[in-house]
C-alpha cells in the first residue's frame, strides 16, 4: 500500500470531537489555575496538578494527535521516550538530592 | 517524495516524526530534570514565587492550548479538500502561536528587568535554558505552519498533502504537551 492510501486508510475523530476536548482542556487549565490559588489545596497540590496535568497530556496525545485511532506502535514510541525521560527525572533528583527515597538517618 | 509505507503500516516521514518526538521527550525530560534538581538551591534572588506571573501564564497556556485545536482543524480542513478553511485554521496556528512567543518575550524582558538574568542564579539558568528551548521549539513550528499557509494559499495543499500537515501538526501537538508539563512543573507547582 503506498504511503497516500495508507494514510488516508486511518480514521480521525470528528469536528465536534475536537471542539469537545478543547472545552475539556480549557476547564481543566482553569482548574489548575483555581487549585494553586485556594489555600486549603496547598498540602495536595502537587498530586492533584500532576493527575490533571497529565489528563491533558493524555487527551492531546489521543485525539489531536490521533494516538487513539492510529497504529499500537506509535503509542509504543511515544510512551518509551516518555518512560526513559521519567527515569532521567528521577535519577537526576535523587542524584541531586532533590528527592529522597527514605527520610535522612 | 517517499510513497511507501514502512513494515508497520506507517508512512515513513510519519513514523520518523514520531521518533524524533520520542527523542525529543528525553531532551525535555532532562531539561526538566535538571530545573528540578536545582529547585530551591539559588543563593540569591529572584525567586520562582517572586517573580513568576501565573496569570499572564494561564492566559500563554489557554492559547497554546487552542493553537492545537486550529491546528488539528486545519488537518480536517486540508483532508477535506477544504482549502479557505485550511488557510483559515493554519493562520490561526500562526497567531495563537506568535501570541504565545510574544507573551515569552515580554516574559523575558520582564524578569531581565527585575533581575534575573541566566547567570543570576540557578533558578535563572533551568529557567531560561528550559523556557527557552521550548520557546524555541514554538518558533520552528511557527515558521513551518507559515510554509504551509504559503503553499494553501498557492493552492498547493490539498488532500494529497495532508501527510505534510498532519506531521507539522504532530510536532505542533507536541510543543503543546511539552508546555503543559513545563506550566505544570515550573510555574503551579513551586
Amino acid at each position: 500500500m503506498n504511503e497516500m492510501a495508507e494514510h488516508q486508510a486511518g480514521t480521525h475523530a470528528s469536528r465536534s470531537t475536537y471542539w469537545l476536548v478543547a472545552l475539556i482542556l480549557a476547564i481543566i487549565t482553569l482548574l489548575e489555575v483555581a487549585v494553586f490559588y485556594i489555600p486549603f489545596l496547598r498540602t495536595a497540590i502537587a498530586p492533584i496538578l500532576l493527575v490533571l496535568s497529565a489528563t491533558k497530556f493524555a487527551l492531546v496525545a489521543m485525539f489531536f494527535m490521533h494516538l487513539r485511532y492510529d497504529r499500537p506502535i506509535l503509542t509504543a514510541i511515544l510512551s518509551t521516550g516518555l518512560v526513559v525521560a521519567a527515569a532521567i527525572i528521577l535519577a537526576l533528583m535523587l542524584l541531586f538530592g532533590a528527592l529522597r527515597l527514605m527520610a535522612p538517618a | 517524495m517517499s510513497t511507501h509505507a514502512t513494515t508497520f503500516g506507517v508512512p515513513h516521514r510519519k513514523m520518523a516524526m514520531w521518533v524524533f518526538i520520542g527523542s525529543e521527550c528525553m531532551l525535555f525530560g532532562s531539561l526538566i530534570a535538571t530545573y528540578l534538581s536545582y529547585k530551591g538551591k539559588s543563593v540569591t534572588g529572584p525567586t520562582p514565587d517572586e517573580i513568576l506571573n501565573i496569570p499572564l501564564t494561564s492566559v500563554s497556556t489557554f492559547v497554546l492550548l487552542m493553537s492545537s485545536l486550529a491546528m488539528v482543524l486545519a488537518l480536517d480542513a486540508v483532508q477535506r479538500d477544504q482549502n479557505n478553511q485550511a488557510k483559515l485554521w493554519l493562520g490561526g496556528v500562526i497567531v495563537l502561536g506568535g501570541l504565545f512567543l510574544a507573551g515569552q518575550v515580554y516574559e523575558f524582558s520582564h524578569f531581565y528587568h527585575v533581575g534575573l538574568t541566566l547567570q543570576q542564579n540557578l533558578f535563572g539558568s533551568t529557567f531560561f535554558v528550559l523556557t527557552g528551548f521550548h520557546g524555541a521549539h514554538v518558533t520552528v513550528g511557527v515558521i513551518w505552519m507559515a510554509t504551509l499557509l504559503a503553499m494553501a494559499s498557492r493552492g498547493r495543499l490539498g488532500p494529497e498533502r495532508s501527510l505534510d500537515v498532519e506531521v507539522a501538526g504532530l510536532y505542533w501537538h507536541f510543543v503543546d504537551v511539552v508546555w503543559i508539563v513545563i506550566f505544570t512543573v515550573v510555574y503551579l507547582i513551586q
